[in-house]
């Protein structure tokens, strides 16, 4: 048995890293075990920003049969290219699996992947975005907040590749200010209630000069979906 | 674009015309605002007029800088930093513009919708339309139907517009047109929303007259709308 940095146990290699779920996503054969025969009717196909939480999930034993594979976390930057990249991951798979299952909400497709899955039958998550199911994608919509700028377990520790450095603020600090002037407070949506993550975010928060705020979510609504779509298939 | 070459200091004052758009071009590209500023001043210094300083320095250069964009080769702080640069030469242009009376086609309200905080590509656009000879009355973010309506009235645009990032937000804009048609006012206003979750599809089911990709597409198309727009009113 080995432990991911986030302590969760797993039994098979150790978990890709943060940077690689975010360039180059998580590989089909990470979850998939050679012996299992009645095993691989579900395919779950996430964002890599989703790789920890999912697998997390999955070590619940009624999730246990369901199989993962992410496309790389950094299409977050670039909305327009999921649609592509969904598209070419359910076709490579298709032939393998009775049941796909798109871990993603509509991350700024503006309607897109839904259509997409429509056209090739498939389901996805609910919602806008991932700050929306991990909070409850109905709480997160009532709390209306304009001003507050989220940011996940993954997000915290994946920060500087995700916004600091994408948005030059490496090579342009001054640029803080533009991105940021309108927005008051910076909220942690933490997934796991681990105060090294909580430190981080709040480091995070005093670099934009933004308040901090911290909210224990759990898994959200994206527990509620693998729940269901576990027992679609019995 | 080529990086230039430390050792070699360039002067922009002993560049020709020519010489210096390029460079200037470049400068905008690497978002110098001070080196903008500096040719500007030299460009209206030789003796040319505001708006041409204006149209083939900087809205040339500023189109190379989208095109980028589009393109997938610069990213969102390259952007932002060229606009600044833009900003800081339109600044010494601006009052000179006036002076000289140069030609304005019309004007546009343009803000982002409610709930919504991203005004990156609203700058843009507002400042490549200003770049164009539009007036421009900018509203800023999160704005309500109420403000949208308020401006309209005071400012008496031609071109409404409205901007959204978010899939959240986008719906907002049919809300605004909807209410523009219950008042009866629909038709006094070329409406063009642009973000980039909307598409075309999106902008033709709210009721807006044109769905804008960027900020150039955005000036083609209130020239054009504009222009058809005057015709049909010598016609009737
Ligand atoms: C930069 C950015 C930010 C900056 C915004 C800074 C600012 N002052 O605007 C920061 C980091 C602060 C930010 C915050 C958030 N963001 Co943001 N952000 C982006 C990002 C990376 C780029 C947007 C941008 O500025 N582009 C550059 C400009 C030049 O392009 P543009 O906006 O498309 O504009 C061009 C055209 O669309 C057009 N246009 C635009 N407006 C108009 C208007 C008219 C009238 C016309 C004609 C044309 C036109 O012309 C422009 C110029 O060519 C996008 C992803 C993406 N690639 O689009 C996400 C994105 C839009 N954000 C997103 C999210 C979720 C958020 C947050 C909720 C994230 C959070 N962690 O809290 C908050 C939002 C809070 C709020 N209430 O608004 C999501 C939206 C998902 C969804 N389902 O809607 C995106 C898609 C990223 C993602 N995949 O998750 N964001």
């Amino acid at each position: 048995m080995t432990r991911t940095p986030d302590g969760f146990a797993t039994s098979g290699p150790s978990l890709p890293s943060d940077i690689e779920l975010t360039t180059a996503g998580l590989p089909l054969a990470w979850t998939v075990e050679p012996n299992a025969a009645e095993r691989g009717r579900i395919l779950l196909i996430a964002c890599g920003a989703l790789a920890r939480e999912v697998l997390a999930l999955r070590a619940q034993p009624s999730l246990s049969h369901l199989h993962l594979t992410c496309l790389p976390a950094n299409l977050h930057n670039h909305p327009e290219r999921i649609p592509a990249a969904v598209r070419t991951a359910v076709e490579q798979h298709r032939g393998t699996y009775a049941h796909i299952k798109l871990l993603y909400a509509d991350c700024g497709t503006g309607g897109q992947l839904a259509t997409l899955c429509e056209e090739l039958g498939i389901e996805m998550l609910p919602g806008p975005h991932c700050y929306a199911f991990f909070d409850g994608t109905e709480r997160f919509a009532a709390r209306a907040e304009m001003t507050s700028f989220y940011l996940t377990d993954f997000l915290v520790r994946q920060f500087d590749a995700f916004v600091w450095r994408p948005l030059g603020l490496d090579r342009h600090p001054e640029l803080r200010d533009a991105y940021f002037g309108n927005y008051r407070n910076l909220v942690h949506l933490a997934q796991i209630d681990d105060p090294d993550t909580a430190q981080l975010a709040k480091r995070h928060a005093e670099r934009l000069g933004l308040d901090f705020e911290r909210r224990v979510t759990g898994y959200g609504d994206l527990g509620t979906a693998m729940q269901g779509w576990a027992r679609s298939d019995r | 674009m080529a990086e230039n070459d430390p050792e070699e200091e360039i002067i922009l004052s002993e560049l020709d015309d020519t010489e210096l758009v390029e460079q200037m071009f470049d400068d905008l590209y690497d978002g110098m605002r001070e080196e903008i500023e500096e040719g500007v001043r030299i460009l209206l210094d030789r003796g040319w007029a505001p708006y041409r300083v204006l149209t083939e320095a900087l809205v040339g250069g500023m189109k190379i800088v989208g095109e980028d964009f589009r393109d997938g080769i610069l990213f969102v702080p390259e952007v932002l930093l060229a606009a600044n640069a833009m900003k800081g030469g339109m600044a010494i242009l601006k009052p000179l513009l006036a002076e000289t009376g140069a030609p304005t086609i019309g004007k546009m309200v343009i803000g982002t919708v409610k709930g919504d905080i991203h005004d990156i590509g609203k700058n843009l656009v507002s400042m490549m339309m200003e770049g164009a000879g539009f007036e421009v009355v900018d509203l800023g973010i999160n704005n309500a139907v109420e403000s949208y309506l308020e401006a309209m009235e005071r400012e008496k645009p031609d071109i409404l517009g409205m901007s959204a990032l978010l899939t959240t937000t986008m719906p907002y804009m049919k809300v605004v047109i909807d209410t523009m048609v219950a008042e009866g006012l629909r038709d006094d206003y070329i409406v063009l929303v642009g973000g980039a979750p909307l598409n075309e599809e999106f902008g033709r089911a709210i009721g807006a007259d044109a769905y804008c990709r960027d900020a150039a597409v955005a000036v083609e198309t209130a020239k054009a709308l504009i222009a058809r727009r005057h015709n049909s009113l010598a016609a009737g």
